[in-house]
């Protein structure tokens, strides 16, 4: 197989572990996410149990990688090239963190989320009986969500690269 | 209880585990935002790749339902227009950032970056100072 497949299988492969890591960890549930941040309020400190442990296992692959003179199946390692913290870097994670805390999702909630009664849930609107009765306990909110994940990919990216013109030129 | 935690920590190596295989197989950083946006530009062999880590996403969940039984919990709640605009500042803010609690918080924190580092404790803050508002507020 060639090294382009087997990058696609990796990225599908690795997607998959991700998604599936995020549903178990718990963290698939905007409301333990808010409860994380609820510092003053009603605070859950699960996340940072799981990002402690997300980032450690991710670290080894990291320090792995040191010791490696290139990727198994690519020519070289992809990181990025900016390396000052600039205003930009600061206010888009301002602005972010704002959006975080308001919903309690942050991109990879809203894809891993699609199925949960998100999109696929609400357009295919009969398939979910036939997937999981219980899978939307309020179909508006769902579709909203669906609809915000929607607005992530359309909305936002093309918006932020109208700030950022270096970064790519819009998808269509 | 002492289950969930069980499941709670392997389900957070996991994440951690596809992150450090997406770098060493693919030198790629797993950072969801950023594969969000390569998805829609070209070059097309990047789109496609990107595309396929989007589609293992979604299906992770699918994965869980198929070994567990039933879908992982997930509370929605608050107003629906908040919800969507809280959508579109997270599309704008993670785009303008380079980044979000994937990018900057698994993959940049694990890797060191002091950009990542910055970045966690800004939309930490934003995030703790937004639940904290909105709760005074009773939204």
């Amino acid at each position: 197989m060639t090294n382009a497949i087997m990058r696609l299988l990796v990225a599908l492969g690795t997607g998959g572990l991700f998604g599936f890591g995020l549903s178990l960890s718990g963290m698939l549930d905007p409301k333990r996410v808010r409860g994380f941040l609820d510092v003053f309020g009603n605070f859950d400190p699960s996340l940072a149990f799981v990002l402690v442990a997300a980032v450690s296992v991710s670290a080894a692959g990291y320090l792995l990688s040191r010791r490696m003179r290139e990727p198994l199946f690519e020519r070289c390692f992809h990181l990025p090239a900016q390396r000052r913290i600039d205003r930009r870097l600061i206010e888009g994670a301002a602005v972010f963190g704002i959006g975080w805390g308001m919903s309690g999702l942050c991109p990879g909630l809203f894809f891993a989320s699609l199925f949960l009664g998100g999109m696929t849930g609400q357009v295919f609107f009969f398939a979910v009986d036939y997937i999981d009765a219980r899978l939307t306990p309020d179909v508006y909110v769902c579709t909203l969500t669906g609809m915000a994940a929607l607005a992530v990919a359309i909305i936002g990216a093309p918006l932020a690269m109208s700030f950022r013109p270096e970064i790519s030129r819009l998808p269509w | 209880m002492l289950f969930s935690y069980v499941h709670s920590l392997i389900g957070s190596a996991l994440i951690g585990l596809a992150s450090a295989l997406y770098f060493v197989l693919d030198g790629r950083i797993a950072g969801i935002s950023g594969i969000i946006s390569g998805a829609l530009k070209p070059p097309h062999e990047d789109r496609l790749r990107n595309a396929a880590f989007l589609f293992g996403l979604f299906l992770g969940p699918i994965l869980y339902r198929m070994s567990a039984g039933g879908w992982p919990s997930a509370h929605y709640g608050g107003r629906l227009s908040l919800l969507a605009l809280a959508g579109a500042l997270v599309g704008f803010g993670t785009r303008l950032g380079s980044g979000c609690t994937s990018g900057h918080g698994v993959c940049g924190l694990a890797r060191r970056s002091p950009r990542s580092m910055a970045a966690v404790a800004v939309f930490l803050a934003a995030g703790v100072v937004t639940v904290a508002a909105m709760n005074r507020l009773g939204l």
